[in-house]
C-alpha cells in the first residue's frame, strides 16, 4: 500500500543560478526517505515539472552521504538575471516548486 | 589537539546588514584563536554597476557601504590582530584602500597596513584584445562595457603573510576570500589540493553571510529558526586538514544545523565532484556534514583535485532599458478588470515590444515570459489582483512610453485602478569566458598615498 504525499513533507531544497542555468538541491529530512528520492525524482519527471519554463536539459547528481541530490537545470530562467522579464529573475521560488511534485509513499 | 583558525563572515551581499560583522568580531576576540574576517559584497552585476560609477566618479567604485561596514569593527579588528579581508574594492580598490586610511585616521587609530589587490580588471584598452580572442563575432565592441576575471587566493595569503592588516580585493572568488588568510595561517603549499579544496568549501559556507546560520532556510512550521530578527553570521573553525566546524556569533539568532548547512554547501552548486574555483576543483562527493554540538556542523571529507589551467571572466555590455509597471485591481470582478487591463496594453503596446504579463496573486512566478502558464488559466473570482507588465528595449524612449501607458490607466483603463507604480533601468547582458591563467597575472602591493 502507499500513499501519495508532496514531496514538501520529505524533503528540503534550496535554489542557486548561474547564468541561464538553475541549480535546486533537494534533501531528506531523514537518510530513509532519500532511496525514495531517488526512485521518484528522476530527472525526466523533474523536466516535465518545469515544463511551463522550458527547460532543455536537467542533470541529477547523487550526494547519497548527504541524503541529497543536486539538480542542474538549463536554460529555464528565460536567460537569465540580466536578460529575463520575471518579477524572480534568480529563480530563486524553484526550490518550492520542486517541492510541490508528489510523492508514493509506503504505508 | 590539531592547529586551528578561525574565519567570520561580516557580510554576504553588497547592502547585507551592517550590524552583523561587530557581533562576529566580538565572538572571535572571545575564542582567542588567531581569526580573520571576511567580507563578500560583489555579486555578478554589482561588479558592473561599480564600473560604470567609477567612469563617473573616479575616486568611487568600491563599495559604497564600505565606511557603514568597517568602523564599527575596524578598531577591535586592528588592536586583535583580527585580518579584514574583503572584495569591497570592485572597481576601485584603491580607492576603498585610501577610504579606509582616512576612516582609520578618522577614529584615531594608528595607521593600518592595507594590502591591495590588482590583476582582475579587464575593462581597459589593452584588456579588449584578450576578450576579442576568447568571445570571437560575440565581443560587441560598441556595446562593451566592462570585464573581470576572478582572481584567488594566492595573492591574498602572501599580502598577510607580507604583514597586510587589511586585503582590499576587487574580483576574486567568494571561496578565495576565506581560503587567502587560511592558506597564510597553515601555510599550506598552493598544491596541497585536500586542504585547499576543504578551506576553499568552509569559504563558500561563509560567502553568502546569514544564508549558513538560518537565513534563506526558515518555513514556519516545518524549519522553525529562533531569533530571525537577530540572526548571528557565520564562523568558521577551519582545521589543519582542511576541515571545519561552522559556528556562528555568540548570544544571536538564527541556528546552524545540517540542514542549514547542506543547503548552503550545495548553493549554486552545479556538479558536486568538480566545483572550479581559482585555486583548486574541489569535490564533495565523500563529503560529511554532521552535529557536533549546539549550532555546531563539521564539514569533513572534501577532495581536492589540481587547479584547472584558465581563469573565468565575465563580460558585460551594454543590453538597453528595462521597464516595468504595476497596478492593482480589487473587489467583485477584479480578475476580470485587471485582464482587461493587460489586453489594452497589449493592443495599444504590443506592436512595439514583447510584453511579459503577471497577475500577481494568481500567476506571476512560475510561468515563463511567453505568458504560456498564465494564458492557460481560466479566469477567476480572485478578489485582489495585481497586474505587473514587463519589457526590454535597446531605446529608453520606448520603454518611457510602455511606463507611460500604464500610468494612463489610472484614468483611461477599467475601473477601480490604483496603486501604480512604474520603474525602469540600464540593463547589462553578460558573457562568460575563460582565459589561460597565465595571461592574467595577479599582483598585490601596499598602499601608500604619501
Amino acid at each position: 500500500m502507499t500513499k501519495e504525499i508532496l514531496l514538501y513533507e520529505i524533503a528540503h531544497a534550496r535554489t542557486g543560478d548561474k547564468g541561464n542555468r538553475s541549480n535546486i538541491s533537494l534533501i531528506a529530512y531523514k537518510p530513509e526517505h532519500f532511496q525514495i528520492l531517488v526512485e521518484q525524482i528522476t530527472e525526466q519527471k523533474v523536466l516535465e515539472h518545469f515544463a511551463d519554463r522550458k527547460p532543455t536539459k536537467v542533470v541529477r547528481y547523487l550526494l547519497p552521504n548527504l541524503g541529497a541530490m543536486n539538480f542542474v537545470i538549463d536554460d529555464v530562467l528565460d536567460g537569465g538575471v540580466n536578460d529575463t522579464l520575471n518579477l524572480d529573475m534568480h529563480g530563486k521560488s524553484l526550490s518550492f516548486h520542486l517541492l510541490s511534485m508528489k510523492v508514493m509513499m509506503p504505508l | 589537539m590539531m592547529k586551528s583558525f578561525l574565519v567570520g563572515c561580516g557580510a554576504g551581499f553588497s547592502g547585507d546588514r551592517t550590524d552583523a560583522a561587530a557581533p562576529v568580531v566580538k565572538t572571535l576576540i572571545e575564542r582567542g584563536l588567531p581569526s580573520a574576517i571576511i567580507f563578500e559584497n560583489l555579486a555578478e552585476r554589482t561588479l558592473a554597476a561599480h564600473q560604470l560609477t567609477k567612469r563617473a566618479r573616479p575616486d568611487l567604485g568600491f563599495e559604497p557601504l564600505l565606511e557603514l561596514e568597517l568602523e564599527p569593527i575596524l578598531s577591535d579588528c586592528l588592536k586583535h590582530n583580527i585580518v579584514i579581508v574583503g572584495n569591497f574594492g570592485a572597481a576601485n580598490p584603491r580607492g576603498a584602500a585610501k577610504f579606509i586610511k582616512a576612516l582609520a585616521s578618522k577614529l584615531k587609530l594608528n595607521e593600518p597596513r592595507i594590502a591591495v589587490l590588482e590583476g582582475d580588471n579587464l575593462s581597459d584598452q589593452d584588456s579588449k584584445p584578450l576578450l576579442k580572442e576568447q568571445l570571437g563575432d560575440s565581443f560587441d565592441e560598441e556595446n562593451f562595457v566592462c570585464a573581470n576575471a576572478y582572481q584567488g587566493a594566492r595573492e591574498i595569503a602572501q599580502a598577510i603573510k607580507g604583514g597586510a592588516q587589511i586585503v582590499v580585493t576587487g574580483r576574486v572568488a567568494d571561496p578565495s576570500l576565506t581560503l587567502g588568510p587560511a592558506m597564510a595561517f597553515f601555510n599550506w603549499r598552493e598544491d596541497n589540493w585536500d586542504c585547499l579544496a576543504g578551506a576553499s568549501m568552509a569559504g563558500h559556507l561563509l560567502e553568502c553571510g546569514a544564508q549558513v546560520t538560518g537565513g534563506y532556510f526558515s518555513d514556519p512550521g516545518l524549519k522553525d529558526v529562533p531569533n530571525m530578527e537577530n540572526i548571528g553570521f557565520p564562523i568558521a573553525q577551519i582545521f589543519e586538514d582542511g576541515s571545519c566546524i561552522i559556528t556562528k556569533a555568540d548570544n544571536s539568532g538564527g541556528l546552524v544545523d545540517v540542514r542549514t548547512v547542506k543547503e548552503q554547501l550545495l548553493y549554486e552548486l552545479h556538479d558536486p565532484s568538480a566545483y572550479i574555483t581559482p585555486d583548486v576543483v574541489c569535490d564533495i562527493t565523500n563529503a560529511t556534514v554532521e552535529q557536533v554540538g549546539h549550532d555546531q556542523v563539521r564539514l569533513s571529507g572534501v577532495i581536492g583535485h589540481p587547479r584547472t589551467a584558465s581563469l573565468k571572466a565575465n563580460v558585460f555590455f551594454d543590453g538597453g532599458w528595462f521597464g516595468e509597471g504595476e497596478i492593482s485591481y480589487a473587489g467583485p470582478n477584479a480578475e476580470a478588470r485587471a485582464r482587461l487591463a493587460c489586453d489594452i496594453l497589449q493592443k495599444r503596446m504590443g506592436k512595439y515590444m514583447h510584453l511579459r504579463f503577471d497577475l500577481i496573486g494568481i500567476s506571476s512566478i512560475l510561468g515563463d515570459d511567453a505568458g504560456r502558464m498564465l494564458s492557460r488559466h481560466s479566469a477567476g473570482q480572485n478578489l485582489d489582483v495585481r497586474v505587473r507588465v514587463a519589457a526590454q528595449h535597446t531605446s529608453q524612449q520606448v520603454i518611457d512610453l510602455l511606463l507611460r501607458e500604464v500610468t494612463a490607466l489610472w484614468c483611461g483603463g477599467p475601473a477601480g485602478g490604483g496603486g501604480v507604480r512604474v520603474a525602469k533601468r540600464q540593463r547589462l547582458s553578460t558573457q562568460s569566458c575563460l582565459i589561460a591563467r597565465d595571461k592574467l597575472p595577479a599582483s598585490f602591493h601596499f598602499y601608500d598615498d604619501k
